[in-house]
């Protein structure tokens, strides 16, 4: 790449276009149907009960939270769902098909993507790369397309570069889809660096990012693969009350995106404050559901969060 | 102990070394490319080195390219001879990945495993080479060193005025290739959509999948591209030493994974670096004590390099290396 071709991209980068439309998903599923379905499922490590016939599910378009005390099978149960175990006994089924037993790829496919409670990026890569990475997921090229760039396209007139040779040259044996993905996929990764507020930083590497911006660069590596369900997992784990705010307000904006969300965390507030349905599990079962209204009025809840009185007996 | 030896012939005992390195780099870039995603010393790939120098010989055989041949014929034959040697050494290291490593894996298998599944894997491709397809098809397999056309022949193209260093055609062949070999997989693994899978697993393989990252694939693509790179220094090597052998490839094979180690290995750069550091050591120690034991000076420098640098002179990793 020369040297001007990269200020060019740069500045293409750094127009503040804000263009939603990139980063909008389409589905064609109606709000309100089943989208994932934990029906009965059990799962055993050995001896240790991780997962006792646990059974809920997640509607299309709403924020469900999943919430316990420590240890009370949440991350289990989000590892099941995408591919990380399979349930000893219950099924899985996202779309109405069965995923047990799909490899992580294939889920992420399907079109379920997860953050992690401890921070997992690519740290030896950029910001933008690492969204890019969940870009490619969706992308078409094959290998020998990408190594010999085979696989020509007419590109449209706005597509073309703007020097002389180069663009004459487009014109001619038209460009490469690989390239045209590529391009596309920077402008989208980069749309959604700007969704979750931290577009300044996008060159840096990941490693050098502050703790903040590393969970919404989670976030924003999460949505670039398209999913129809967003799973975060602890997303507001070690953020201040200001903070936290922030977090519900882009967890609502990405809702309105048309991803459907599916939130584990400890803080009862944000929970309370943004979801519409709570399921809520102790020592591997689920003891509650229900709006945010019915869940934190249950005493069973208040129980397993607060301990029993010792004179409830 | 000729230390007016290396001084006075430095210049070609500098280009002796470059062009040794260059071929070994090549060969590194195998193991760095495998080990970096895969934490894994693939020690079958000094055999698909071995592969893709026979079939050197064996499409020159074909459409009867010689010493004698007219300007074409040697342009079309090395052509060709390099996009079948490539060929070979990927489909090579596709099969062993494909029929010895991925079975393994499947089962999650322990690290040591894979070492010597590996190390089986080479002692079969040597024994094919050396006794199977003699039995099938006689001369020239079998354990006798074989030569091949010098389809090439050594001329000299230029020389360098103030030294009075013959430059020839097949260093610069050979140089030249391997750097436009590295700098194009270089740039394949850092600015490519495929690429930037390679780094995702070479980072974090779980998290990649995750991300939708099709970790078998990018598995293949990495054997694949080793083995095309070792199919590159397979023609080269032919080029300057016109010979090849059943077991060709252990001693190479050896020095070029000492070359990653001394580079760092799982890095791209670091094979460059540990590959031409190491071809020179050789030839400069040769000069300067007895020729004959090259090997030992190679061995002794990576002793040397990794008690001070135990991560290799530049000690990155696959997922580090970056534009």
């Amino acid at each position: 790449m020369s040297e001007q071709r990269m200020t060019q991209d740069m500045a293409e980068e750094l127009k503040d276009t804000s263009d939603h439309d990139l980063i909008e998903m389409h589905t064609s599923g109606e709000v309100g149907e089943t989208l994932l379905e934990v029906d009965h499922v059990t799962l055993r490590f050995g001896g240790v009960v991780a997962l006792n016939d646990v059974n809920f599910e997640i509607r299309r378009g709403e924020i469900l939270g999943l919430i316990g005390p420590n240890g009370a099978g949440k991350t289990t149960c989000f590892n099941a769902m995408t591919g990380v175990y399979t349930p000893t006994e219950g099924k899985i089924r996202f779309k109405g098909k069965e995923i047990a037993g799909t490899k992580p790829h294939k889920i992420n496919h399907l079109g379920i993507a997860r953050t992690f409670q401890n921070i997992r990026l690519f740290p030896e890569m950029s910001a933008l790369e690492n969204v890019m990475v969940g870009c490619d997921a969706r992308h078409k090229s094959s290998v020998v397309g990408v190594l010999f760039r085979t696989y020509r396209v007419r590109p449209a007139e706005d597509e073309l570069p703007e020097s002389g040779i180069r663009r004459s040259l487009a014109k001619v044996f038209g460009v490469s889809r690989h390239t045209l993905e590529e391009r596309a996929g920077r402008r989208r990764s980069m749309e959604l660096l700007r969704f979750v507020g931290i577009a300044d930083r996008a060159h840096e590497l990941a490693r050098n990012l502050p703790y903040g911006y590393q969970r919404r660069l989670e976030i924003a590596r999460a949505l670039a693969t398209e999913p129809e369900l967003i799973c975060l997992d602890e997303p507001a784990a070690g953020f201040n009350p200001a903070e936290k705010e922030d977090l519900m307000g882009l967890i609502r904006r990405i809702r309105d995106l048309g991803h459907t969300v599916l939130v584990i965390e400890h803080d009862m507030k944000l929970v309370l404050g943004v979801t519409d349905r709570i399921v809520v599990l102790e020592f591997g079962s689920k003891i509650a559901e229900g709006t945010p209204d019915e869940v934190a009025r249950n005493p069973k809840v208040i129980a397993a969060y607060l301990g029993e009185p010792d004179d409830a007996a | 102990m000729d230390f007016d030896a290396l001084i006075s012939g430095l210049d070609r005992h500098t280009l002796d070394g470059i062009t040794r390195g260059s071929i070994y780099a090549l060969v590194a870039l195998g193991y760095t490319m495998v080990y970096g995603v895969m934490k894994l010393i693939n020690f079958a790939h000094s055999e698909v080195f071995m592969v893709g120098t026979w079939t050197v010989l064996g499409v020159y055989t074909a459409i009867g390219a010689t010493s004698g041949s007219g300007l074409a014929m040697v342009i079309g034959a090395t052509l060709l001879a390099l996009i079948a040697a490539m060929l070979a050494s990927a489909g090579t290291a596709l099969a062993v990945e494909r029929i010895a490593y991925r079975p393994l894996r499947k089962k999650g298998a322990p690290a040591l495993i894979f070492l010597i599944t590996g190390i089986g894997c080479s002692m079969v491709l040597v024994e094919v080479f050396g006794q199977v397809l003699r039995v099938f098809f006689g001369r020239p397999f079998g354990r006798v060193t074989v030569n091949i056309p010098a389809v090439l022949e050594t001329k000299t193209v230029f020389t360098i005025p103030g030294v009075d260093l013959a430059v020839s055609n097949t260093r610069i062949l050979i140089i030249v290739g391997a750097i436009v070999m590295m700098l194009a997989l270089d740039a394949f693994v850092n600015r490519s959509r495929l690429g930037r899978g390679v780094r995702a697993v070479a980072q974090d393989p779980d998290t990649a999948s995750l991300m939708g990252v099709n970790q078998e694939r990018v598995i293949m693509l990495v054997f694949v591209l080793g083995g095309a790179m070792a199919g590159v220094a397979a023609l080269l090597y032919t080029v300057q030493y016109d010979i090849t052998k059943f077991d060709i490839g252990f001693i190479i094979g050896l020095k070029a994974f000492t070359a990653a180690v001394l580079g760092g290995i799982g890095n791209l750069r670091g094979a460059l670096v540990g590959g031409l550091f190491l071809g020179i050591v050789e030839v400069y120690a040769s000069a300067v004590w007895d020729s004959s034991w090259t090997n030992v000076y190679a061995f002794v420098v990576l002793v040397v390099v990794l008690m001070f640098r135990p991560t290799g002179i530049l000690g990155e990793s696959l997922g580090k290396a970056r534009a």
